[in-house]
């Protein structure tokens, strides 16, 4: 008698249960409500009929950086100390942090200025502001075509060419750092020329018993794909790769230099020229380890360079990857320290003076080289401040020249589509290091997943 | 005959009045029962609330984003079952499945077996100091954050880790290697972190429960001639049945849905070689934004956790009756 009794009551509580989550629910499509489309317009056409500025009244832009680099805050320490009326409120979170809430803070927390990961799938969704108006008025559209066009989107979603979504606070570039006292050790006193080389380089160093390269490589981060794009770019086409990069139609990164690239990079790894551990290997730990003179080389990017002046001064020096052939031209992973604005922003009248002020200011441009060691944004004849040419940065901003004049700037691979770094390049890298895959083996399996991944 | 209908009367009577009694009595009850029913319900409304709303209505939501394919900002497309067919099809998908059934080895055998051997020999000197000590010492890890414990381990194992350092010294320097970069050992490099943590708790449940067993039966055992082996598991082993399926039930589901270990440690690498389904379910949720993919795995992880689970509890129940 009592069973059937229990039962019944257990039937009415789950469908009283049911019943009120199923309201809470409210049973519509996820993500039912489009988000508002604010076009350009709205925001934009505040400035109307003079040049956007930050005005007189007080302003407090809320801005969102990334933890650990100085940069961001000390320009916006030095503008508020130009324009009084203009405070930062300012959240910090690391990158990946960032990556992962971009879509979300933009919609929830619309901040006025913000550190973003690629821009595509951000302004394919609208909810970064269409920056074309502010281009225009503070002439970033004269600015050398290559700083810009990585943020920009077109109305397919492919990045390149289209409408402007971001800005750099500077933008920075890849190469190889090395060790100038252990350099000396195996008879290298002077950055190689040609891959064959860099090659010999290598061999002296692994000779001489040391680590040639204690290059990051563990968890979620696969740091051999600095060396292999800079391999790519040695033997092939700076634009090829950023058409793979930006989505082009027909784009793949499976092509016959690529394979030159990936099998001279597995040449190095089977001749022991990485370190042995390079799976278990974090950047951070990279880093203290050529700090601490274990690396002879590491391949890295110039954000590092004013670290590196301060920890190691006079003894770490820069190259680009050089050319598989002598006199050929160079390439290097060149990329903005990418800021954009919230298409909801409360601001962006005043945050786009920001972002030109940080590239034409002087003392912005000086915070940029000496406090981030990287180029600043802006046009190729704007003032540059005076550093030491013994400096690791000097030599930096000389690659950085070079590039230009080569017209060798690529975005990086591993930004291509939001989790091909996290979730093709570094798994494949690893197993590549672990002599799982083979050059071939590595670029079509990161074909197959960028197919599925775009195409889905 | 008038006698007879007089009784047959008379019973009818007392029926009428025995069914009078019983039903005011019924009904007095019932009525009792609805006004403590109705204090009852008030008096859990406020917990069971909370639950349906950040309990039931998560999972209900998480079942319904499954059907669909939903980037978690613009508006989403019904699919239907698509996601679910992808997680049969995607390697990836169904291999994390299987490192978290490895796991169960080092999450939860290993510290059942260890935690019982323990206990055991714990109670062997249970009134001495030292067995407080030891009780305090092995159960340290289950008070370290996770985190705290992943990025601790993360470096013992390291190259020139503690781990290998103890290698050098035993002259064992060749077998050293960076334990959680390797294909080879990471998954079982992260199943030992998982299990240090989790040692503890077993053994402190498993010895609470041998408290519990009556000594005259240990005593009985001995006048009938057992051994310690004999002891072990003819009394103590049966007697702690109840504790051990706890202990199972609480490990399975760590290693099940383990995340913040594997996340520290290696982040699925290297190659996918450590990728869990928790761990995956993050990854397709932020980074690769599908999240009604990562919903699909979330739930095919809560059926395959109540799969391994509920078997657990039956048997205990068996036990019991």
């Amino acid at each position: 008698m009592s069973r059937p009794r229990f039962a019944q009551r257990t039937t009415f509580t789950a469908t009283v249960l049911l019943g009120s989550v199923l309201t809470l629910a409210a049973c519509s499509s996820p993500g039912g409500t489009a988000p508002t489309s604010k076009s350009a317009s709205t925001s934009s056409s505040s400035f109307a009929g003079g040049a956007p500025s930050c005005g007189t009244a007080p302003v407090a832009l809320s801005t969102y950086i990334e933890t650990g680099f100085p940069v961001p805050k000390d320009l916006s320490d030095e503008f508020t100390k130009q324009y009084p009326n203009v405070t930062f409120n300012i959240r910090e979170d690391q990158f990946a942090v960032i990556t992962q809430n971009a879509p979300r803070v933009l919609v929830d927390d619309p901040p006025d200025l913000m550190r973003l990961p690629q821009v595509s799938e951000l302004a394919k969704d609208g909810l970064l502001l269409n920056l074309d108006p502010y281009a225009k008025a503070f002439g970033w559209d004269k600015w050398p075509a290559s700083q810009l066009e990585q943020m920009r989107v077109n109305s397919s979603g492919g990045r390149g060419d289209g409408s402007l979504y971001a800005m750099g606070l500077n933008f920075s570039m890849t190469g190889v750092f090395y060790n100038k006292e252990l350099a000396a050790k195996f008879g290298m006193t002077s950055a190689p020329t040609t891959l064959a080389e860099l090659d010999a380089d290598l061999k002296k160093a692994k000779e001489a018993g040391l680590t040639p390269a204690a290059q990051f490589n563990g968890g979620a981060t696969g740091g051999l794909a600095f060396p292999l794009q800079g391999l790519m770019a040695a033997y092939g086409d700076a634009s090829a790769i950023n058409s793979w990069i930006y989505q082009k139609p027909g784009a793949t990164i499976d092509t016959a230099t690529n394979t030159q690239a990936a099998e001279h990079l597995k040449s190095w790894i089977d001749a022991g020229y990485f370190a042995s551990d390079i799976n278990s290997i974090d950047y951070a730990t990279m880093m203290s380890r050529f700090i601490d003179g274990k690396s002879v080389f590491i391949f890295n990017g110039d954000w590092e360079s004013g670290t590196l002046d301060a920890k190691m001064a006079g003894n770490a020096g820069f190259f680009l990857m050089p050319p598989a052939t002598a006199g050929g031209k160079f390439g290097a992973m060149s990329a903005p320290l990418t800021y954009g604005i919230s298409a909801k922003a409360k601001h962006p009248d005043c945050a786009a003076f920001f972002l030109n002020w940080v590239a034409t200011n002087d003392k912005a441009r000086t915070i940029d080289v000496q406090v981030g060691g990287s180029h600043p944004m802006g046009p190729a004849d704007a003032f540059m401040p005076s550093i030491d040419a013994s400096t690791v940065t000097a030599q930096t901003l000389a690659a950085g020249a070079q590039i230009g004049a080569d017209n060798g700037a690529m975005d990086f691979i591993a930004n291509a589509t939001g989790a091909i770094y996290a979730k093709s390049w570094t798994p494949n890298l690893q197993k590549m290091d672990a002599g799982q895959l083979d050059a071939k083996g590595l670029l079509s399996a990161v074909q197959g997943d960028y197919q599925s991944e775009i195409g889905g | 005959m008038h006698k007879r209908s007089t009784v047959i009367q008379g019973r009818r009577e007392e029926d009428a009045v025995a069914r009078f009694t019983t039903e005011s009595r019924r009904r007095a009850l019932s009525a009792r029962r609805l006004r403590r029913g109705g204090l009852a319900l008030a008096l859990v409304a406020p917990a069971a609330l909370a639950y349906v709303v950040f309990v039931i209505r998560p999972i209900v939501m998480t079942v319904q984003y499954s059907f669909y394919e939903w980037n978690g900002v613009t508006p989403s497309t019904w699919v239907g079952l698509a996601n679910y067919v992808e997680l049969f099809h995607n390697p990836e998908l169904s291999g994390s499945i299987v490192h978290a059934f490895e796991l169960i080895i080092f999450f939860s055998f290993v510290p059942v077996a260890l935690g019982l051997f323990t206990a055991n020999a714990i109670r062997g000197f249970a009134t001495s100091r030292l067995a407080v000590v030891s009780r305090t010492v092995l159960f340290l890890p289950q008070i370290i954050p996770l985190v705290a414990a992943g990025i601790m381990w993360s470096w013992q194992m390291s190259t020139d880790g503690l781990v290998n350092q103890v290698l050098r010294l035993l002259g064992l320097g060749r077998v050293g290697r960076a334990w959680l970069g390797d294909f080879n050992t990471a998954l079982p490099a992260v199943g030992v972190i998982g299990a240090w943590v989790l040692f503890g708790l077993c053994m402190l449940l498993l010895l609470a429960g041998m408290t519990k067993i009556d000594p005259a039966l240990y005593e009985a055992a001995r006048v009938d001639g057992a051994g310690p082996f004999r002891e072990f598991f003819a009394i103590t082993l049966p007697s702690l049945r109840q504790e051990i399926v706890v202990c199972l039930t609480v490990t399975v589901i760590a290693a099940l849905a383990s995340f913040d270990i594997v996340y520290i440690a290696t982040q699925g690498g290297p190659g996918n070689s450590t990728l869990v389904p928790g761990l995956e379910i993050y990854y397709l949720a932020f980074f690769q934004r599908e999240v009604g993919m990562a919903s699909a795995l979330a739930v095919a992880l809560m059926v395959l956790v109540l799969a391994v689970v509920v078997p657990l509890q039956l048997i205990n129940r068996e036990g019991k009756s």
